[in-house]
């Protein structure tokens, strides 16, 4: 039975506590839809996107308002695209972006993402033609999202790729200088992606997943702040029960969504990710929550395993509320869209070093970091290089997604707006890795990659 | 389909009333109410049925921000479900 003081808890963690879903996205296979003619191909992939997620933005805000609870995003991913253009007779897929684009507007959701390649090992001519219509494709549309994987645990580090992928960063930074190279912040760089990733920039639908899918990501970095503002002074023991059992009562409440939209849209649940997804607001701001714990300032000495208890405790306690866990779950540390992130940076303490060794221990990686806009295409794909050496060595999900923003340098501010955010230009080593990335080829994958 | 409204406020006459007349007036049932004043501070939870209700719920979960409003009350509407799901197993 429910008592009056949980239910009055609910509201308050909604109210006053940030307490929403971050995103409901539709993951849609475009597998269907590959034709040798290339208009054709995206005369089908609009259709498909158009009909599947119709209703997906008047299913969620329905649920929104019976439910009380925000669903702060609606947003689909596809199959990515590599494989769907490479049917088609074409060297240009931009048109590819541009009928995504097209049925992400006609749906009226946030953005769309799978305008992706996966090329770990090596690349086919059509993740070629892909990566290299990026800067384009980006520079032309509004909301479609890029990822590419450039590397796996069990594929190693395909070290070409990620040459290119630091060209093609910087040309998507230079076509888009007119928007502070906006074009960036939809552009991810990943080693170990997954198939059900519900967060921007980096969904795609998996070829593994069904026909259709709901994947759900829930957020509440300002609910354990709360929490934890109550056990003041106390053991790590407290903090990581105390952050267990709010990360259960946020997931079950994403668990609770997830059902619902996927009963009321007739389509698959997928997943719920586990997330703590921080965003510009004060007091949503998982850099605070690292700070509650006794860090003066995020950053300091102290900050990475003050981040792997919370990332640690906020999947333990995700785990049982939900009946299907994926994507990226754990806490994330996007610089640009976290306020506490934002200040430490500002004040210097946050580097670009610190943040590297706080990305072994938490969701994903790099993140909405601003760099100068002098910074080398070869520095940025040896930024790439490292955190993918860190994925493929830890079994785990990395990323870069860096704003190397024209005609900015460090001591600037670059205002996205939105949850996108305000992103201080931070330092990199002025050091050259230009040899480094020239020499090309393929890190082998490591020793533990060989389980049989 | 049941819901829970919540109404939180400067205690003053006649907040009840209210409430339940702008209840009535949309076909709503109510099943239990609480009310208590916290440091002057009034709350109440109540429970209602919303399966007869006269309007979609869009609607009525308007009429109640507004009524909320004109009163100088906070007022929120949410489906049964949403709490079930964060504090019971």
């Amino acid at each position: 039975m429910l008592n009056n003081k949980n239910i009055l808890t609910t509201i308050e963690m909604i109210e006053q506590q940030h307490l929403d879903i971050r995103t409901v996205t539709m993951g849609i296979s475009l597998l269907s839809c590959c034709d040798e003619n290339p208009v054709k191909a995206c005369a089908k992939i609009y259709d498909k996107i158009a009909r599947s997620a119709a209703h997906l933005v008047k299913t969620c805000q329905d649920i929104e308002s019976e439910f009380g609870i925000p669903i702060v995003n609606k947003r689909i991913s596809v199959t990515p695209m590599s494989l769907v253009a490479a049917a088609s007779d074409t060297n240009n897929y931009v048109p590819f972006a541009k009928a995504m684009d097209r049925a992400a507007k006609e749906c009226g959701v946030n953005f769309i993402g799978g305008f992706s390649a996966l090329v770990q090992k090596a690349m086919t001519v059509a993740d070629q033609r892909l990566i290299e219509s990026i800067p384009e494709a980006l520079a032309s549309t509004d909301i479609v999202c890029s990822s590419v994987n450039v590397g796996t645990t069990k594929a190693g580090i395909n070290m070409d790729a990620i040459a290119l992928m630091g060209r093609i960063i910087k040309q998507t930074a230079e076509l888009t200088k007119d928007k502070d190279g906006l074009g960036c912040a939809k552009l991810v760089v990943f080693c170990n992606a997954v198939e059900d990733n519900p967060f921007m920039a980096g969904a795609f639908h998996g070829t593994g997943e069904a026909e259709k899918a709901i994947n759900v990501g829930v957020s509440g970095p300002g609910v354990v702040l709360n929490a934890l503002q109550s056990v003041k002074g106390q053991p790590f023991d407290v903090v990581a029960e105390t952050i267990k059992k709010t990360a259960f009562k946020i997931t079950r409440m994403g668990q609770m969504v997830a059902m619902e939209a996927s009963k009321r849209l007739d389509t698959p649940f997928g997943i719920v990710d586990l997330s703590l997804a921080p965003t510009s607001a004060k007091g949503d701001s998982v850099a605070r929550i690292l700070e509650e714990m006794g860090l003066e300032i995020c950053g300091t000495h102290g900050t990475t395993a003050a981040l792997a208890l919370l990332n640690d405790a906020v999947k333990k306690g995700g785990v049982m509320a939900s009946s299907s866990v994926g994507g990226l779950s754990g806490a994330f540390i996007p610089v640009s869209e976290d306020e506490g992130m934002i200040e430490a940076a500002k004040a210097g303490t946050l580097c670009l070093d610190k943040l590297e060794a706080m990305t072994c221990v938490c969701s994903v990686g790099l993140d909405m970091i601003a760099i100068p806009g002098n910074t080398t295409a070869e520095t940025i794909s040896a930024i790439i290089a490292d955190e993918a050496a860190i994925g493929m060595i830890n079994n785990k999900t990395t990323a870069v997604r860096v704003l190397p923003t024209p005609g900015k340098d460090v001591g600037d501010v670059i205002e996205m707006g939105g949850l996108l955010g305000t992103a201080p230009v931070m330092p990199v080593h002025k050091e050259s890795s230009y040899k480094f990335i020239h020499r090309g080829g393929h890190i082998p994958a490591p020793i533990h990659s060989l389980r049989n | 389909m049941k819901a829970i409204i919540t109404v939180v406020g400067k205690d003053r006459v006649g907040i009840i009333a209210q409430v339940c007349n702008k209840l009535a007036e949309l076909n709503i049932n109510v099943l239990d109410i609480s009310q208590t004043i916290m440091e002057s501070n009034f709350t109440m939870v109540m429970a209602v049925d919303i399966l007869d209700a006269s309007a979609p719920f869009q609607t009525f979960y308007e009429e109640l921000h507004k009524l909320g409003d004109e009163m100088g009350m906070v007022i929120h509407i949410n489906r049964e479900e949403i709490f079930d799901a964060m504090h019971s197993i």
